[in-house]
Formats: structure tokens, sequence, C-alpha cells
């Protein structure tokens, strides 16, 4: 007996639980533009504070894996593993890539005393304060989408490097590949909003 | 047997066209921050946001290939974001 793949059907799955992701990260941003018409000139502030050049490496790294992720479902349709294989591996690696800066990044905001509960931010200016609150939430649960994106991909890599993954069926690649994109997705909105409009 | 069509294959080359206009696009918010606007800084930054998110959804998320189902319900989704931050902003800008 064959069993059939429903890929439609797969697909379909995937983005309903992308729609949730999606709703779950609007009503973070909810709480951004609602805060930020209360404290204007602290929310000003606190964009200061945040590296504008890390950001945007950032954005390009994340960018150039989301790339190579569609590339690697364009390899795997094509048949060639070897692509495939690079491409997942690149992909992966901008994901860590993507943390490190993170981690140089959040490592530089505690040095200053700026994190959740610190000193400077209860006793700071309550806009401030906010601020940063919606800072570690927002991109430490985006954050938290990347490793579990990288997670996704590996599991993706093991499969091809298997052989259960192959031309004529890739749906766990491509599932892989969309959540991939929609932490991209959130990122090119996050950029602006934290690093550039303040 | 297959349920459906043979899947739309992107090429390389049309990816690497759509990364090139993301790339392009970062460039451009980078560069438009430092110019001070105001009250506009927000709603440019926005656009070109919605505009790079536009590219990955249509390519990268291969949407433009997609049928109706995938399309409409995503569409949906938005709109529904689109009310749930419209109205709720509107209440606290107004209240």
């Amino acid at each position: 007996m064959r069993s059939e793949i429903d890929r439609v059907g797969l697909k379909i799955g995937m983005w309903l639980f992308l729609y949730s992701e999606i709703i779950l990260f609007g009503g973070l941003f909810v709480l951004y533009a609602a805060y930020f018409h209360k404290h204007p000139a602290s929310f000003a502030v606190g964009g200061k504070e945040l590296n504008r050049v890390i950001g945007a490496l950032n954005t390009v790294v994340l960018l150039l894996s989301s790339f190579t992720v569609a590339a690697s479902i364009t390899a795997i349709q094509k048949g060639s593993r070897k692509l495939t294989i690079g491409f997942l591996i690149f992909s992966i690696f901008c994901g860590f890539i993507f943390l490190v800066n993170k981690y140089f990044e959040w490592g530089a905001k505690i040095h200053h005393g700026i994190y959740p509960n610190s000193e400077t931010l209860v006793n700071g200016e309550p806009g401030l304060n906010i601020f940063f609150g919606l800072y570690y939430v927002i991109t430490g649960l985006h954050g938290l989408h990347i490793i579990i994106g990288m997670v996704l991909l590996s599991i993706s890599l093991a499969l091809v490097l298997a052989g259960k993954i192959d031309g004529s069926r890739f749906s766990m690649l491509d599932n892989s590949g969309l959540y991939w994109h929609l932490v991209d997705l959130i990122w090119i909105f996050v950029f602006p909003l934290f690093y550039l409009v303040l | 047997m297959d349920n459906q069509d043979k899947p739309h294959v992107l090429s390389y080359s049309q990816l690497a066209g759509v990364l090139i206009i993301l790339l392009a696009l970062t460039g451009v918010t980078v560069g438009v921050s430092y110019v001070h606007m105001g009250f506009l800084n927000v709603p440019i930054a926005l656009a070109i946001a919605c505009l790079k998110v536009s590219f990955v959804l249509l390519f990268f998320m291969h949407l433009k290939y997609e049928g109706p189902v995938i399309v409409l319900s995503l569409i949906g989704t938005v709109s529904f974001l689109m009310i749930m931050i419209g109205f709720t902003f509107w209440d606290v800008a107004f209240r």
C-alpha cells in the first residue's frame, strides 16, 4: 500500500500555526504602540541607547539566511542534495551569528545596569523602564524563536543527510523554512521600531 | 500518486534578486533614519518594513504561487491584526 502525502494540507497546517505566532507578536506590538504614545520622550532616550550597527548587521544576517533557506528548498527540488546541505549549514550558522551578536548587545546593556528590575531602571523614568521591559520581552521572545528555528532546520538537515527528505517529499524542510522566514518577518518590524525610528 | 500539480520551483537567480532588493531596502531604511522628519519617521519606517515583508511573503514564503486557501487566510489574519492594533491604538490615543 502506498501512503499519499498531502503536501497542501501539511502546508496549510503550518500556516495556521504561523498565524497564531503573528497574533502573538502583534499583541506585543500593540503594547509598544500604546506605551510609545504615552512616553514618547523616554522611548526616544531608550532608543538612542541601542546600537544601530549591531541591529543592521543582524538584519543582514537574517535576510541572508532567509535567502539560503529558500535556496535550499529550490536545491532539494532540483535534486542537488549537496547544495541543500550546504545552504542549510550556512543558514544555521547565520542563526548562530545572530545569537552571538545578541549576546554582546544584551551583555553591554546589562553591564550598564540596564536589565529587568535593575536599580537604574526601577528608580529611573517609568517610561524608560517600560521601553527596556518591552525591548527584553520582544527581542528575547524573538531570540527564542531563532533557537527553535535553528532546531527545526537542524532536524531537516539531519533528515536530508539520512535521505528521509528528498525531491519528492520535503514538507518538513518546507515548513521549517516557513518558520524561519516568519522569524525574519518579525525582525523586519522589530528592527526599525526599536533601533531606527526613535 | 500526487494530489496536485508539481510544486512551482523558484530559480536561484529569482531568489538572489529578492535578496538584493531586501538588502537595498534595509540600506534605505537605515539611511532614512538619519534624516529627522519628526512625525513622519514611524510611518515611513513602517511602510518600508511592509514592503520588505511583502517580498519575503511573496517569494521566500512562496505565497505568490499558493492556492486561495493560504492566501485568503493570511489576508484574514493580517486584517484581524490591523483591526486589533488600529482599534486599540485609536482607543489609547483619543480617549
